[in-house]
């Protein structure tokens, strides 16, 4: 009896520990956004809306706006979800589905080696070995026969946008990966031998029963891909080429948020220029903030649908 | 009967812990914060330092030279480190008379990829400022071939190259730009980032020099320390005498040396561009930062004696290191100004 009465008392104490800690998190986010404003009002006030329309980013007259690294974040994180998106469902569909078990382990463990490689590692590779390559060999075949394009003109520097989009796709398919396996090895086998059983193909099993079935799953798996993608800051700058103007072509340099925050912080001069690389952070956050938000709602509306799909 | 001896074990090993930490305090610990460019060798005489004086110890976090201004004005180091010297303002903020202890200099090089021209390419100070502007775009322009006779310079473009980290060493290169063309000084300017006219942005020595090792036809800049350890072709350039010079620590020494005449007292001065026959155009000092009246008495103690080593022992292991000493008039100057320290 006793020991019931503790129990009780017990969870009461657990409750609210558990309590404590999540609002902990919540309070940090708080604390976070509000010190982030107070930091960047001095631009804030300044600038006002030319931050985000303008352009011009010059530390020495103190003349900030922050459009090419919005546009430089944005469009290399949307190409490198849209890159990564397939490779990473194939790769875990192979795993899954396909591979003989042996292979599709080592497989998988290969996948999660790749995950664990820190970010200025993947910058190192991207500057010593993947943008010699992309000047050498890539850029100048995409120049010769798609140059016709706007997305495909200019000078292969190696370091461009498209060297960006490379490596933030290469570092966010083991996530996507990782997460759609776990998603794709928790769908019934019960629902697969069904599809089976009416005759299906393996493909038509695969696309009637499997994918439906984890839709929701694989959706949070881009989600936290594009993220990571957004915030990816080290490897990012190496490749970039880190030149704050905006340009269709896929082979000129870019900038994103993060890198200029990580380039300049340091060795801020004024007062103003930390403001501005503060609004920069707190845009940033925005940024995060909408797209997880969007992707909640059509996590939410694709999970309505398929369960309307079932009834 | 257990528990009582395990009680005064742990008591014993307390006591002992206490008394380890009651030594250790005992040995002075001098915080200090700042400049990347000038770590390796500052760590080099910290460590040779601690043999010399076992009461002593420095703990130095290269973070930036803006960084290391924010500390010491704070007061959350002993001491600060810089690549460029504090503005009035910025002097006027801190809560005590700041001074700048010049340490040693560094050098900043114009570096290339032309297929063919593998070192010793002639460069005219203003040719090198229209060539960061954007105005002088092919390798074959009158105006660079005029100064490399029988040199092949293709017909290609030239591809710029610069920092894109907030750096020392751009704070150095703008700065030198500044002082040889006005347009320059009007539209960019000096610091530490500035906004670039035209190139691509490498981040740190190796992001630059790696882009230039891949780019055929690139230009960029990098300090000499890092140009020299890596065997980077460098340019040759012509300074404010019209001689063409060579980058090294004689001609960056040699720099300072036509900047004593009017050196001012609290060493706040640009060193780009200086007169002399063998002076090198783009140098710039490093600086240590303290403030005038040192607050503790023994740490103040400590680092004056430290100060005084680094002026006179510190300076010899400077050239192995690749960065150039302080000629002798300023090192004469210096001395003066660290016996003004109060403590």
């Amino acid at each position: 009896m006793q020991n019931s009465a503790q129990g009780i008392k017990g969870d009461a104490i657990f409750r609210g520990f558990t309590l404590l800690l999540a609002c902990s998190i919540i309070v940090i986010l708080l604390l976070m956004t509000a010190e982030m404003v107070k930091e960047s009002l001095p631009a804030i006030s300044r600038f006002g809306w030319r931050f985000i329309s303008g352009s011009t980013w010059d530390a020495v007259q103190e003349e900030f706006a922050s459009l090419p690294y919005l546009y430089g974040s944005i469009v290399s994180s949307i190409l490198a979800i849209l890159l990564a998106t397939p490779l990473s469902i194939g790769t875990a569909l192979f795993i899954t589905e396909l591979a003989p078990r042996k292979v599709g382990a080592a497989t998988a463990a290969l996948v999660e080696l790749l995950a664990a490689i820190p970010s200025v590692i993947y910058g190192l590779w991207g500057i010593l070995v993947m943008t010699p390559w992309l000047q050498s060999t890539i850029q100048p075949f995409l120049i010769e026969h798609f140059g016709f394009l706007p997305f495909f003109r200019g000078a292969p520097y190696g370091v461009s946008m498209l060297a960006a989009v490379f490596i933030l796709m290469i570092m966010i398919v083991p996530i996507i990966t990782s997460i759609t396996k776990e998603v794709l090895m928790a769908v019934p086998s019960s629902q697969k031998e069904a599809a089976i059983a009416l005759g299906a193909t393996r493909w038509e099993m695969i696309r009637m029963a499997v994918l439906p079935y984890g839709r929701s799953g694989i959706l949070g798996a881009v989600i936290l891909g594009l993220g990571r993608a957004i915030g990816e800051t080290m490897a990012v700058t190496m490749v970039i080429g880190n030149t704050p103007k905006i340009s269709l072509s896929l082979l000129s340099p870019a900038y994103t948020m993060p890198s200029v925050i990580a380039n300049e912080f340091a060795e801020t001069t004024t007062k103003m220029h930390a403001s501005a690389l503060m609004e920069i952070g707190l845009i940033l956050l925005f940024v995060t903030l909408v797209i997880n938000f969007l992707a909640r709602m059509l996590l939410w509306s694709v999970t309505r649908k398929w369960k309307g799909g079932v009834a | 009967m257990f528990s009582t001896i395990r009680k005064t074990v742990l008591t014993l090993a307390l006591l002992a812990s206490v008394c380890v930490a009651g030594q250790a305090s005992a040995e002075t610990l001098i915080n200090g914060a700042g400049a990347t460019f000038p770590y390796p060798l500052y760590s080099k005489w910290f460590s040779e330092y601690a043999k010399i004086d076992t009461s002593v110890k420095f703990n130095y976090q290269s973070i930036g030279s803006g960084g290391g201004i924010k500390q010491i004005t704070a007061g959350t180091v002993d001491f600060g480190a810089s690549d460029k010297f504090l503005s009035d303002a910025e002097l006027k903020a801190a809560p005590g008379k700041l001074l700048h202890i010049p340490t040693v200099m560094g050098a900043v090089v114009v570096t290339y990829n032309l297929p063919g021209v593998h070192k010793g390419l002639k460069l005219r100070s203003s040719d090198v400022a229209d060539i960061f502007l954007g105005k002088i775009t092919k390798w074959n322009d009158k105006r660079i071939a005029d100064d490399n006779p029988g040199v092949k310079l293709p017909n290609e473009s030239i591809i710029v190259v610069h920092r894109s980290d907030g750096s020392g060493t751009t704070s150095i290169f703008t700065d030198y730009l500044s002082s040889v063309n006005q347009e320059w000084h009007g539209k960019v300017g000096k610091g530490a980032s500035v906004n670039w006219p035209i190139g691509l942005g490498g981040k740190g020595n190796e992001g630059v020099a790696g882009q230039i090792k891949n780019t055929k036809n690139s230009i960029g800049y990098v300090e000499l320390a890092y140009a020299f350890e890596n065997k980077l072709p460098y340019a040759t350039l012509m300074n404010k005498n019209g001689k063409f010079v060579e980058p090294s620590i004689k001609t960056t020494s040699a720099a300072a040396a036509g900047a004593v005449k009017h050196m001012p007292a609290d060493y706040r001065v640009s060193l780009v561009n200086q007169p002399g026959d063998d002076a090198y155009p783009i140098v710039g000092f490093t600086w240590l930062v303290v403030y005038e009246h040192q607050k503790d008495a023994v740490k103040g103690k400590k680092l004056v004696e430290f100060l005084n080593w680094e002026l006179h022992k510190g300076q010899k292991m400077a050239a192995g290191m690749l960065y150039a000493p302080l000629p002798a008039p300023v090192v004469k100057m210096v001395e003066k100004t660290i016996k003004t320290i109060k403590h």
